[in-house]
């Protein structure tokens, strides 16, 4: 494939705003994970919950959008000069020609979830305030993002539940290899809501506890939100040694059943093996693969037997949800990001709240951070109606 | 910078349109249009239990798809897939909303993983058994653009067939005044990159600043205003009518689809 370049890129998740904090997190091995206090919901779990995005105010032109999706989106997008980096890109591109995919698996709906609650006693009917299109429907992160910026190129959100913001990587690639657009801004972002803690709560798939992925003892998933971005350029003649390359991507689906991976792993290992192939790398150089880990049972399980047939038990791993919780249909793109600054710093991230790992997952997954040089890695994100995508990023300059 | 794939099958489902041969005569305007509820055949292809399950969006999807694919004699697990559709399954998001709105929020699994907006993907590769890469997509009201772009992207940069199904249901009320979607339509096409025996037609695609075509017949095009995957019904007018035609079909606010349809 063409290499493609993420020129800039930012991740606000409950470990922080912004790179710098996500980093110094990463680094001091410091959760997001709190006992969940989110809304009115009473299940006894954790959640990683971003501090403040109540407090965001979305501009007046844009009020039809605000939503607490939307508010994390803007958060989002004002941290580390990116909103400055997409506006430079429309100087330098034009605005019809920088294509807009976003991920996220709930987009709005707690909006129409708290609509529900002040329905009209006789009637049925829906507050006069209440706005579906902006808020609620799946596409109106994308559609409140094109407008804040002047966005005028193909947009579209990639909803395929927990694999959305990677799979984004792969819809840019293809419409810029098109010629159809010039840049690409992608991302994800997932924000809490009602939906997915009481439906997770229903699978019996959320951990009372601060989740524990790759442990004996792992019981579920902890929820969390996130916000993240990537500007996508065509990768120039001249490149920092430290800029970051997508190099390959991968995508399957499991043909297996709604809401379980196949245990086999089959899918999983397709789509790894597909990001490898594309990227024209064999396993042995990886340096670091960053897991889906959700830290169920059924994911780790089928993860771990996926990785392990392709890599052995020799490349180091880790799931980071233990630190951000999974923030679902964003976990692609904040795991992106999180990726990108561990090629940069030579940073490979320690799985957080593991004990003991269980010994049926032959994998070297690491409970402490290692500080080495790190050329490329690869990032798994798997979700819900077997989707499956793995994404192969590299530092431009070899050690 | 222009697109172009060939079509080798057509899935239609809709108000008054039951499938693409028997809709042909109404969109090539030889017979009158009759508007009728969308009757969703029950998906024979999916396990017992997983049918049960099913809703609206996935019978539809499937219907649709399973045609084009049938009418193009392709193995429907080789292709990969596009999804669009402005939102997920609506009778079960009312269901969900309604109880997490009441004193029992206990909502079942099934709804849960009902609710994800690839829940038709999901059922669609149980059923077939494709393993192949499905891109999901929503774009509210440009969501058929959206959909046709994404697969025509597969197809000419990855040189591979693809099927696209661009499907929306109803939403009930309260939510229906809201998001006022009358019923159930899906269009699915087959495209492959080189044209072959069973190519029905080219089609070629840019984006346009031009605004979109409507439907010379009043009933259909307030069928393809009511309804998102009915943006693509001008696409399907050509081919019946047998002509070669430039369409410009619905997308963004700021962009349409200037489509170049030459029958094979």
């Amino acid at each position: 494939m063409n290499l493609l370049w993420l020129s800039h890129f930012t991740a606000t998740s409950s470990i922080g705003r912004g790179l710098d904090q996500t980093l110094t997190a990463l680094r001091q091995r410091s959760a997001g994970l709190a006992p969940c206090a989110f809304e009115t919901v009473d299940l006894a779990t954790f959640i990683g919950e971003v501090a403040g995005v109540d407090a965001v105010q979305v501009p007046s032109r844009l009020a039809d959008y605000d939503c607490r999706n939307n508010r994390l989106a803007l958060l989002g997008l004002t941290q580390d000069g990116f909103a400055e980096a997409v506006h430079a890109a429309i100087v330098k591109y034009g605005a019809q020609r920088i294509g807009l995919f976003l991920g996220t698996s709930t987009s709005g709906i707690l909006q129409t979830e708290l609509a529900y609650r002040r329905r009209d006693p006789a009637s049925g009917a829906l507050p006069a305030d209440y706005i579906y299109g902006t808020t609620h429907n799946t596409f109106s992160v994308a559609d409140f993002t094109r407008h804040y910026f002047g966005l005028t190129g193909p947009a579209v959100v990639v909803s395929s539940a927990c694999s959305s913001s990677a799979k984004v990587f792969a819809s840019a690639r293809r419409m810029m290899a098109a010629g159809l657009i010039d840049a690409a801004v992608v991302g994800g972002v997932d924000s809490l809501c009602l939906t997915t803690l009481y439906g997770f709560n229903s699978l019996g798939l959320i951990s009372e506890q601060a989740c524990r992925p790759f442990d004996t003892q792992r019981n579920g998933i902890s929820i969390g939100e996130a916000a993240a971005f990537a500007l996508l350029e065509n990768t120039p003649e001249h490149l920092d040694a430290d800029a970051v390359l997508l190099l390959g991507i991968g995508e399957s689906s499991d043909a297996y059943h709604m809401s379980s991976p196949r245990p086999d792993g089959l899918g999983a290992r397709m789509a790894m093996q597909d990001a490898l192939q594309m990227a024209g790398l064999r396993a042995s150089e990886i340096d670091y693969i960053n897991l889906h880990g959700t830290a169920t049972q059924s994911n780790d399980a089928a993860e771990g037997k996926a990785v392990h047939s392709i890599f052995g038990s020799g490349t180091p791993c880790s799931s980071t949800k233990g630190a951000t919780g999974h923030t679902l249909g964003a976990a692609g793109g904040v795991e992106a990001v999180i990726c990108a600054l561990g090629l940069q710093h030579g940073l490979l991230p320690a799985g957080l709240n593991t004990r003991q790992l269980d010994p049926t997952l032959a994998l070297d997954y690491i409970l402490e951070n290692r500080a080495r040089s790190v050329t490329r890695v690869l990032s798994n994100s798997f979700g819900f109606g077997g989707t499956n995508c793995s994404l192969v990023f590299g530092r431009a300059g070899k050690p | 910078m222009t697109l172009t794939a060939y079509i080798e099958g057509i899935g239609l489902l809709g108000p008054g349109l039951t499938d693409w041969p028997t809709s042909q005569a109404v969109l090539g305007g030889q017979q009158p249009y009759r508007s009728r509820k969308t009757v969703l055949p029950s998906p024979a292809l999916l396990p017992a239990a997983e049918r049960r399950r099913s809703g609206a969006i996935v019978k539809l999807s499937l219907a649709t798809g399973l045609e084009a694919i049938a009418a193009a004699g392709l193995d429907a697990a080789s292709l990969p897939s596009v999804f669009s559709s402005s939102s997920g399954d609506g009778e079960n998001c009312h269901a969900i909303c309604e109880m997490l709105a009441s004193d029992d929020r206990q909502i079942s699994p099934t709804r849960f993983h009902n609710s994800v907006h690839n829940a038709a993907a999901g059922y669609w590769s149980i059923a077939t058994g494709a393993m192949t890469t499905a891109s999901v997509l929503s774009a509210f009201d440009a969501s058929f653009g959206a959909g046709l772009l994404e697969a025509l992207t597969q197809v000419v940069v990855d040189d591979t067939r693809a099927v696209l199904l661009a499907c929306d249901t109803a939403y009930p009320e309260p939510l229906y005044s809201a998001r006022p979607i009358p019923d159930a339509f899906g269009i699915a096409l087959v495209l492959a990159p080189q044209r072959s025996a069973r190519a029905l037609a080219q089609i070629t695609v840019d984006l346009t600043d031009a605004g979109a075509d409507r439907l010379d017949d009043a009933a259909l095009e307030s069928l393809r205003i009511a309804i998102p995957a009915a943006r693509g019904l001008p696409l399907l007018c050509s081919i019946a009518q047998r002509q070669d035609k430039h369409l410009v079909l619905d997308y963004l606010d700021s962009s349409r689809l200037a489509a170049a349809i030459a029958l094979c």
